[in-house]
């Protein structure tokens, strides 16, 4: 039945190649032909598939990353970025959303992914992947590791709750006191015509990061559209060079 | 109990627990040859087998399990939002041990001359992706999701009151992987703690491959040959980073006062601010003049100080201590290497100035925002 199915047309305009794959080429082919696959190169050194060298951080720090992506598109059904809604829409996403678990996969699953990240950034240290010619590639592997602690922090205002704003209070006050740019900054007196200050409360990097001179509506919506829609696309072109660089670097690390 | 609980906080004070951590740290983790003696006549590789660490883990876990029979530890640590940090402490530890477990592995292999699993002779030995490197992966994804759902199912995301901007939670702490940060500032101000340390860290992660970079030791677990390399990341990582976000998640309370792991969060916890400035101690205790009108006669010695501490130390230790790693790297290379251990030692620094002389700031010019 099923032999026969994969003789039909429909079977083969979607498989390429067609027929479970057994021989080593039509092993190698699965992986060319599949735009997903081919992520991956065709062979490897038998160490890139021991879980003792990779410990599969980097892999499972993508699939977080599509898990955080599909269960985020789900919230974004019920949950809307004013504070009049915000908070009352996350407790009804647990109470009256049926099986109302997305939330949780999704908050844990952001904690996860930087545990992952971190994980993964300390295996490559210690496996000296880091060195030429992969320079390049870590460098990008730590700008993905700011874009994911970024993610996360612009996360943690969306419920709208006391632990949401004051835990992002105590982040973005910090801000206030970035030098020249915050307006408690070393040297931001010096950005000054006369007597007029370019840099003060309403014109410094805090007030550009929340929209205003204290936390509420603009900077519910500025970190709403950050976390949805900014900071991915972001991370998406960095994790495009990032895998890129992984084959054009030579895979996986291997001895000199 | 009471007494060893006593114990426990009694330890985990920062100066303790800090003081501890460092002169342990080094012998484990050998940053020259010295050190890496020492771990040898000690036999702290011990650490990295698999007796130490099935003992280490029985350890840790009859600690969580001791301390979650204690009301204020459990009230810390079952905090919805704590829950990772305490999976990360098992999670860091676990894979220190692997990696260094399989460096001293592949250290002693190579010694006897023999070559490590990582060796391989292309292309006899390559593998294909499909069926061995997939199936690895769909294993995974497998287990991460089902863990994830179970993790889902059964804890609860955190959700407090509606957000009230008008009610200051006490203590309030940013998301945990910043407490790192939050920690730095009872040392440093704002500018420093939350902006130029951070983009130091970030600087300091992109530069490290430009200052070692000698493509041998990649590939594999090592650790003989990358000492250096690997006790500065070691220290910048589980150090700075991890223990002071363990400080300052479990160990501060309200008001960022100190608290151990088996101590009440009592809000009136009194700490007396006796911290005084640089500028103070010499103009006021050591001359009794009182601090002079003039920003620049006040603060002189402090900017003295610092100037000496990032225009005479790098060519000193250029010629003395770093002599090797001058050679090795360009100068200019060698002044941005020495620049960011120099700044990243101003924490440790701080820390003892704070802890023994009340010194709060060395330059302290509130007029201009500027205290370091």
């Amino acid at each position: 039945m099923l032999d026969k199915f994969r003789g039909t047309q429909l079977y083969k305009s979607i498989f390429r190649g067609g027929g479970v794959p057994k021989s080593r080429r039509q092993r190698m082919m699965v992986v060319l032909n599949s735009v997903f696959l081919h992520l991956h190169p065709v062979r490897l050194p038998k160490h890139a598939v021991k879980l003792k060298f990779t410990w599969c951080m980097g892999g499972l720090s993508f699939f977080i990353f599509l898990i955080l992506t599909i269960s985020g598109i789900l919230l974004m059904f019920y949950y809307r970025p004013t504070i009049e809604y915000a908070y009352n829409d996350i407790i009804d996403l647990a109470e009256q959303v049926p099986f109302g678990i997305m939330r949780e996969v999704h908050r844990w699953g952001a904690h996860a992914m930087v545990i992952t990240v971190w994980l993964h950034m300390f295996r490559v240290f210690m496996t000296g992947s880091y060195k030429p010619p992969r320079e390049f590639n870590w460098a990008i592997g730590v700008v993905l590791l700011l874009l994911t602690l970024l993610l996360s922090f612009t996360g943690y205002l969306l419920p709208w709750d006391q632990l949401a704003i004051w835990a992002i209070t105590v982040g973005s006050n910090m801000a206030r006191a970035t030098p020249f740019l915050g307006h408690e900054g070393p040297g931001a007196g010096l950005l000054a015509i006369g007597d007029i200050n370019f840099i003060t409360m309403g014109s410094d990097v805090r007030f550009a990061l929340i929209g205003g001179r204290f936390m509420g509506e603009a900077a519910l919506l500025r970190f709403y559209v950050l976390h949805c829609i900014g900071l991915p696309f972001i991370i998406m072109i960095f994790m495009a060079v990032h895998f890129w660089r992984i084959r054009k670097d030579g895979g996986i690390s291997t001895p000199v | 109990m009471a007494d060893f609980k006593h114990l426990i906080d009694t330890i985990s004070n920062p100066t303790i627990l800090f003081t501890s951590t460092i002169i342990i740290f080094f012998f484990i983790f050998p940053i020259n040859d010295w050190f890496y003696k020492w771990n040898r006549r000690l036999k702290l590789y011990v650490l990295w087998s698999g007796k130490g660490m099935l003992i280490a883990a029985i350890i840790m876990a009859a600690f969580f399990m001791f301390g979650l029979s204690d009301p204020d530890f459990r009230s810390i640590v079952l905090k919805p939002d704590n829950v990772p940090i305490s999976g990360l402490i098992f999670l860091v530890y676990f894979f220190t041990w692997l990696s260094m477990h399989q460096a001293y592995e592949n250290d002693a292999k190579l010694e006897r001359g023999e070559s490590i699993d990582e060796q391989y002779d292309a292309p006899n030995d390559k593998v294909l992706v499909w069926p061995d490197l997939v199936y690895v992966e769909f294993i995974a994804l497998i287990l991460c999701s089902a863990f994830l759902m179970i993790w889902s199912i059964s804890l609860q995301a955190p959700i407090e009151e509606p957000a009230n901007p008008s009610e200051a939670p006490n203590p309030s702490k940013a998301p945990w992987y910043f407490l790192g940060l939050q920690e730095m500032l009872v040392y440093f101000d704002p500018w420093m703690a939350g902006v130029v340390l951070p983009s130091l860290i970030i600087v300091g992660l992109m530069a490290f491959p430009f200052i070692d970079n000698e493509p041998a030791g990649s590939g594999y677990y090592s650790f003989k040959n990358r000492k250096l390399s690997i006790a500065l990341f070691m220290f910048g990582w589980l150090v700075l980073w991890n223990m002071l976000i363990v400080v300052g998640t479990f160990l501060r309370g309200p008001n960022w006062n100190f608290f151990g792991p088996f101590e009440y969060w009592d809000i009136h916890k009194l700490e007396a601010l006796t911290n005084i400035n640089l500028s103070e101690y010499i103009y006021i205790k050591w001359f009794s003049t009182g601090l002079p009108d003039s920003i620049l006669a006040r603060e002189i010695w402090g900017i003295l100080l610092l100037a000496g501490y990032y225009l005479i130390l790098p060519p000193l230790l250029a010629k003395t201590v770093c002599k090797k790693i001058y050679e090795r790297l360009n100068p200019f290379v060698y002044s941005i290497f020495i620049v960011l251990i120099l700044t990243a030692l101003t924490l440790p620094i701080k820390m003892y100035l704070r802890w023994m002389f009340n010194l709060k700031y060395i330059i302290a010019i509130p007029e201009y925002f500027f205290n370091f």
